[in-house]
């Protein structure tokens, strides 16, 4: 196990590293310069020097790479062009709003999907079983904006009982206001995360209770809730485990999306201002982050998943 | 059998808690709304531009002034939203008789925020800010005309002039008075203004509180918060959910719709100075002919435009004059008049009876490239074809702004008296005529406002008659509010916002 956790920690500091290269060169093939952000509308070519200068972008990518790359290592995000504040402050307090908002929808949507999945399969053949099955696919095909859009009308513009975006002023410290404001866009995001992953908990779940061990334990008297819970809940989750992994980071991309449709000052739409003026010690700082989190999460994920299954484990051993 | 029914219970238990959830929230929003609640003299203002920091001169955007412009911050003088300029930190002035020096008695007893006396020498320290290496003020280029300031005594500052310069107020006005002592005004502020910055939540929300000790009246409501949106939609979703009083300045007209016949909400149709401008490389063929330039003109069914993309707002106007402006003639609105057999006997003329081709530089964003595609279709008409080329706003300064590198582009122009431009040849359109450079300088170094506005109206005059570039409509200024909100500017001249006026009733 040991041997795994190197073996994968190494391959996670390895794609990190891939991904701050590939992050790096995409935004410098933008078209633009981030220098015009400090020049003045009537900029003199020595300004405009001057300002190339300050920015690095009058040097070679090589050299802005290796540069940008040192500073982060020390934890220096670096400042923004636009608004010559540092960027490092302003992405934690944007992740004040987007990881609570990103892990609360994640386990509603486990617990929702949970539920669903397990009544689709476990009363598979019954009318509301086809119901959630059909149910949970369309929704899947929904996009999550539209979703957002269509709750906002509904209990903001119609029914007037919830906020339809925005952040109070005053943030966390107005606790009320602030659990309001994110009670819309988190429904946003379990719905349509509760149909995906409920699918994949039905199939799970279905393919348990046609295995064999299953059988033997209902053969030996236990009835089926008894011999699912002694043996196939713990078995349904393995393969569920890594999809989670992956679901857990696409509702964390997804929170990026839902912000912006509720005007949440979360990293989402810090990102999609930078991406708009072309600050890259924002955009860099944002997409940095979570990529660094997405790979954390798909790292703890396979740990999961060998604790849940030793037969994982012992192969993984063997194998390496 | 029991265990079967749990997963039903769970989800009845979730679909309990957020009805409930749904239920607590609509008990406070109803509290919100009856006016008991000590919040009730703060005024709600929804925006789309948020500050991208504090400093007018160090990049914050229009958001900046929108919020703290008057209200946190003052000048010497005041820019009213009809347009006039007052005294406000000044008490009174004199101009030399050359026109060369500007004598100004400030106000007395007038404190900053932190306490300190305003002096004159804060006053100097202020234009020199505006003019510093590095600054990104706008209006740099109009204080380079500074030659030098002297401060004789606490209250009285003289500065002196290169050129006699008529709109030395007006600038003023726009400049800012801080107490600079060293602070970084792109996350603190010390203004004499009615408000203190109160908190600013980046990415949501800025508000700013009455301030005691201010020497003028004091504000009418007790704190303003500017709540800033992405999307247009957001923002008038927030206005109709109660969220917010005003639309500071509506953006998309799709909007409007929702509210109107509405007696909960006053829509109010302000006077705009945002121009949508077609700007041609005047330096470049063919657009350094006068014939193409208006025949293109003619050639645009521009009422048509306006109403696909404003519907019944907005106006037309025949040049880079807003009917705000003093020097604006309501006769050059048909100058260029839509038609479009003038449009091809004056392409023939001009020696292209069969058209040309031509790139057009798109901003990415709305309006420009629905506008684009309208044109792209009237044109061909006249057997122009256009090609459009979108870039990004950051794109479109490196490009055409800077490097001059198109034919033509689109292009909004957001500020009041912006006709000078036509008088600068190095302006990135280079429009060239002598006598339009002539007289723009002639009529900044005018004795008398009369004179002043006779030049620029003949400058005015030039233009349209060139179509030096085709100004294809005036934006509406559109200031949406509920009823029971009053006091608020409609007209938002230069991106301000002065609120202390605001008063909410219940």
């Amino acid at each position: 196990m040991i041997n795994y956790l190197l073996h994968r920690a190494f391959f996670l500091l390895v794609s990190f590293i891939a991904a701050l290269l590939v992050i790096f060169i995409l935004l410098r093939l933008l078209p633009g310069d981030p220098a015009n952000a400090l020049l003045p509308s009537d900029a003199t070519a020595e300004q405009i020097m001057e300002a190339r200068a300050k920015v690095g972008s009058d040097q070679s990518l090589g050299r802005q790479f290796v540069q940008w790359f040192a500073r982060v290592t020390h934890g220096d995000f670096g400042t923004s062009l636009v608004s010559g504040i540092p960027v490092g402050p302003e992405v934690a307090s944007r992740l004040r709003i987007t990881v609570p908002l990103t892990i609360l929808s994640f386990l509603i949507s486990l617990v929702a999907a949970s539920a669903i999945g397990f009544i689709a399969a476990y009363k598979n053949g019954t009318w509301y079983a086809a119901v959630l099955t059909v149910f949970s696919q369309t929704v899947i095909a929904i996009p999550a904006f539209w979703v957002g859009i269509i709750f906002v009308w509904l209990f903001a513009l119609r029914l007037n009982i919830l906020p339809s975006g925005g952040w109070p002023n005053g943030g966390w410290s107005n606790f009320g206001k602030a659990v309001e404001a994110l009670i819309l866009p988190l429904i946003t995001i379990v719905f349509v995360m509760t149909a995906s992953l409920s699918r994949y908990i039905r199939s799970s779940v279905l393919n348990i209770l046609d295995s064999g061990y299953i059988r033997t334990s209902r053969s030996l008297g236990f009835s089926q809730g008894r011999s699912f819970l002694l043996h196939g809940i713990r078995n349904a989750y393995v393969p569920v485990v890594s999809i989670l992994g992956i679901e857990l980071s696409s509702t964390l991309l997804g929170a990026v999306v839902v912000e912006n449709i509720f005007s949440l000052p979360g990293l989402g739409s810090m990102l999609t201002k930078a991406i708009a003026q072309h600050d890259y010690p924002a955009i860099q700082g944002i997409l940095l982050t979570t990529t660094f989190l997405v790979l954390v999460i798909g790292f703890f994920a396979d740990v999961l998943q060998r604790i849940l299954d030793p037969r994982l484990r012992n192969q993984n051993q063997r194998g390496g | 059998m029991k265990l079967k029914n749990k997963p039903t219970l769970w989800v009845a238990g979730l679909l309990i808690f957020s009805l409930f959830a749904a239920q607590s929230g609509f008990a406070k929003g109803q509290n919100d709304r009856s006016g008991a609640s000590p919040d009730s003299t703060i005024v709600n203002i929804g925006s789309l531009y948020e500050p991208t920091n504090l400093s007018n001169t160090q990049g914050g955007g229009q958001g900046v002034n929108e919020a703290l412009s008057g209200n946190v911050y003052e000048g010497l003088f005041k820019l009213t939203d009809d347009g006039k300029v007052e005294n406000l930190l000044a008490a009174s002035y004199t101009k030399s008789a050359d026109g060369l020096s500007y004598t100004i008695i400030l106000r007395d007893g007038v404190k900053f925020h932190s306490g300190k006396l305003l002096t004159s020498a804060d006053v100097k320290a202020s234009l020199e800010r505006v003019v510093a290496p590095g600054s990104l003020s706008a209006r740099i280029s109009s204080f380079r005309n500074v030659k030098s300031i002297d401060t004789p005594d606490a209250r009285t500052v003289v500065f002196h002039l290169n050129n006699p310069a008529i709109s030395f107020l007006y600038h003023l006005a726009v400049m800012w008075i801080v107490n600079d002592d060293g602070r970084d005004f792109r996350i603190e502020e010390d203004g004499t203004g009615p408000y203190t910055l109160d908190t600013w939540n980046r990415g949501s929300s800025l508000s700013i509180k009455k301030w005691d000790g201010y020497w003028g009246a004091p504000a009418k409501n007790s704190g303003v918060v500017f709540y800033y949106f992405t999307d247009a939609s957001a923002l008038s979703n927030a206005l109709l959910s109660g969220q917010i009083d005003i639309i500071a300045a509506v953006q998309s007209p799709d909007a409007i719709a929702q509210f109107e016949n509405n007696p909960k909400y006053k829509i109010n149709n302000g006077a705009s100075t945002t121009k949508e401008l077609l700007a041609f490389n005047d330096r470049v063929a063919p657009f350094d002919n006068t014939n193409v330039r208006k025949a293109i003109y003619s050639a645009v069914n521009r009422a048509k435009l306006l109403n696909s993309i404003w519907g019944n707002y907005g106006s037309l106007i025949g040049s880079m004059v807003p009917p705000t402006d003093p020097w604006y003639d309501p006769a050059l609105v048909n100058a260029n008049p839509y038609d479009v057999n003038l449009a091809k006997s004056l392409l023939a003329q001009a020696g292209f009876p069969n058209g040309f081709t031509f790139t057009l530089d798109t901003p990415t964003y709305d309006p420009h490239p629905t506008v684009a595609e309208f044109l792209k279709s009237e044109l061909a008409s006249i057997g122009i074809i256009v090609n459009i080329n979108s870039i990004s706003a950051d794109e479109w300064y490196s490009k055409v702004y800077r490097d001059r590198d198109f034919t033509a582009t689109l292009q909004e122009h957001v500020n009041d008296r912006d006709v000078v431009w036509y008088g600068n040849p190095n302006f990135y359109w280079g429009y060239n005529n002598p006598d339009v450079v002539k007289l723009v300088s002639e009529a900044e170094q005018a004795n008398s406002t009369d004179e002043q506005t006779q030049k620029l109206l003949e400058v005015n005059r030039t233009i349209a008659r060139e179509a030096a570039s085709v100004w294809l409509y005036l934006y509406p200024q559109i200031v949406i509010a509920v009823s029971n909100v009053s006091g608020y500017p409609i007209n938002g001249l230069n991106s301000q916002f002065h609120s202390y006026n605001i008063v909410k009733t219940n």
